[in-house]
């Protein structure tokens, strides 16, 4: 197999699993954010390298080419990108909002308040 | 000539009310607005059901660009049906939403209140009327954005942790739905449902279209609330504004539901990917557990809107078990429970939209003596209870009927079984409610309380009048639900 082979999806799942596994295993509000971006980052890796193929140009039409990659996945992922930074911004303000009501942004705080209640 | 566009129309006309919402900031004014817009929206998906059933499917090009290469819209029995659902809840929760929101959510953050709401229907349309996959995802995060905003509108400061848990499941399962695409696309390169579900069968047997078909269950799983993925939903819908939990248990989980169909039925419905039988097994084993395990928590609930929560991931159970039959009854039963569970339990969580109104607690112990206080809301209650646990003359009746029919067609006796057992669970959560609020007295220094004003008691009435109306005359539901399924199962074989 030639060196990049199959090297970039395997560097997909890595940051795809990191990312889960911070929105999981981290307690910090603003922490768990993050690990959801790193997973959807990921997610548009996957997208724009299925679209590379190998000897491919960019597709703008011209002579002696004949192998262009897919542009079709990248302009999806402009989509994906514009839904990421909304649930970013919209996650980060829900954040500031529990801060102010709960005076804390860790998970496990939040939970002891709200068993309380 | 307006009627050739009238698929277009059915999303734009909501997406573009919602921006002005904004601009017009008096409370009243947008008020006024998203009204008539959800009933326009109404209008405009029962003629596009008319249109259907009379001719036939109905394929609108997005600027004339044909599919696959552009987007089409595509309309059939069972999306014309799934847009009657949402736009009719719509239609009677925004005549609601006036005096409830008012009570709820501050009255400076109004206006945000009803361009959310329109654009969260618009994205529950949107979902609904799209033949594009990758469109779905994009709808699917309109709605949810919307939906997150919603809850946590509320006073209840636990309504934003509920908020900020659910961003971060919906988030999760909607990035699933888009690897699953993604790897679809990978595959067979569209992106169009119709074009998916001819070039998918080729290359089903591919590790990569397998795990697509993964990716795409569980990501739908979690937004539809599937046992054991429900996590998110019953603090969303407790401590979210009473109005808004209305709207999102009648129409959010089932256009997910919706979605899932979409999936399983038309893009792998060449595959018989149900008759796989570890596939079919394993969904009919998480409903009935969804259907027990919901029922058993709801009985615990001291608050009665978790307690319908519970209960809707109970319900929620009903309509995948029907459908991983995968028989024409089978999936008739769950699309028929799609529109019947979401004017049951619309109109349950209108009666606690109204006792929230009155005594500012949706708790049981405080509705001690509320029988007698709200004679028209708690009878509604007990209406639409009993239309939960499936008496004759109810819609509850109608699904569950049809669905013990399916369990015996297949000749599954001991699903049968547990569906009674499960309907029993549902006499004991409801006669809780029930004991509390006609024999119990009202606790010393309890405030007396009046009855609903009229515009939340229309609208409640009409949702649980339309729980014994198509109990009565199930066979309009059903026959419609009927050549939906049909339609899904013919292009199985």
């Amino acid at each position: 197999m030639e060196f990049p082979g199959l090297l970039v999806y395997w560097i997909i799942v890595v940051l795809m699993m990191m990312g889960l596994y911070i929105v999981v295993a981290q307690n910090n509000l603003v922490k768990k954010i993050v690990g959801l971006n790193v997973f959807q980052v990921s997610v548009f890796l996957l997208y724009i390298t299925m679209g590379k193929i190998a000897e491919g140009t960019a597709p703008i039409l011209a002579d002696e080419i004949e192998i262009y990659s897919n542009p079709l996945p990248h302009v999806l992922i402009l989509t994906a990108i514009v839904v990421g930074v909304a649930t970013t911004s919209l996650g980060l303000a829900l954040v500031v909002r529990i801060h102010e009501a709960y005076g804390s942004i860790e998970d496990d705080e939040i939970l002891e308040q709200e068993s309380d209640a | 000539m307006i009627e050739a566009h009238l698929p277009i129309l059915q999303v734009i006309i909501p997406l573009i009310a919602a921006p002005v919402c904004v601009f017009l900031r008096h409370p009243l004014i947008t008020w006024a607005l998203a009204t008539v817009i959800s009933w326009v929206c109404l209008a405009i998906s029962i003629m596009l059901l008319q249109q259907v059933q009379a001719s036939g499917e109905i394929i609108y090009e997005i600027g004339g660009w044909a599919a696959p290469w552009g987007i089409e819209y595509r309309v059939d029995t069972l999306s014309a049906w799934v847009m009657v659902i949402v736009t009719s809840v719509g239609a009677v929760v925004t005549p609601y939403a006036k005096l409830s929101a008012e009570k709820e959510i501050d009255r400076d953050r109004l206006y945000i209140f009803y361009a959310m709401l329109l654009l969260c229907e618009t994205g529950l349309l949107g979902i609904t009327i799209t033949g594009d996959a990758f469109n779905l995802f994009v709808f699917l995060e309109i709605s949810s954005l919307s939906t997150y905003v919603l809850v946590s509108m509320g006073k209840d400061r636990r309504g934003l942790t509920a908020a900020y848990r659910y961003l971060i499941m919906g988030t999760l399962g909607a990035t699933f739905y888009i690897i699953g695409v993604g790897l679809m696309y990978m595959m067979t390169g569209t992106l169009n449902i119709a074009d998916l579900a001819k070039l998918i069968p080729d290359v089903a047997e591919t590790r990569t279209v397998q795990a697509a078909l993964a990716f795409l269950t569980v990501g739908l799983a979690i937004k539809l609330a599937l046992f054991p993925l429900h996590l998110w939903l019953p603090n969303a819908y407790a401590f979210a504004p009473s109005v808004v939990t209305v709207f999102l248990a009648a129409t959010a989980t089932k256009v997910a539901v919706y979605a899932l169909i979409r999936i399983v039925f038309t893009i792998f419905g060449g595959v018989d990917i149900l008759e796989s039988v570890e596939i079919r097994h394993v969904l009919a084993a998480l409903a009935i557990a969804a259907m027990f395990a919901g029922s058993a928590v709801a009985i615990y609930q001291t608050n009665i809107k978790r307690m319908l929560a519970y209960s809707s991931l109970a319900q929620i159970g009903y309509m995948i078990l029907g459908l991983s039959m995968n028989s024409v009854t089978g999936v008739t039963a769950g699309l028929v429970h799609l529109f019947n569970h979401a004017m049951m339990k619309g109109g349950l969580f209108m009666v606690m939209g109204c006792v929230v109104y009155r005594i500012g607690s949706a708790k049981l112990d405080d509705m001690a003596g509320l029988g007698k206080q709200m004679p028209v809301t708690m009878g509604a209650f007990v209406a639409g209870g009993l239309s939960l646990i499936g008496v004759p003359l109810s819609v509850g009746f109608i699904s569950k009927w049809t669905l013990l029919q399916a369990a015996f067609e297949k000749g599954w006796w001991p699903v049968a079984a547990l569906i009674v057992v499960s309907s029993l669970l549902a006499v004991i959560y409801i006669w809780r409610v029930v004991e509390v609020a006609y024999f119990r007295e009202p606790a010393a220094g309890q405030v007396a309380v009046k009855e609903a004003p009229f515009l939340m008691l229309i609208p409640m009435l009409l949702l649980i009048g339309a729980s014994f109306y198509f109990g009565i005359d199930g066979t309009s539901t059903l026959t419609v639900a009927g050549d939906a399924a049909k339609a899904l199962i013919g292009g199985l074989k």
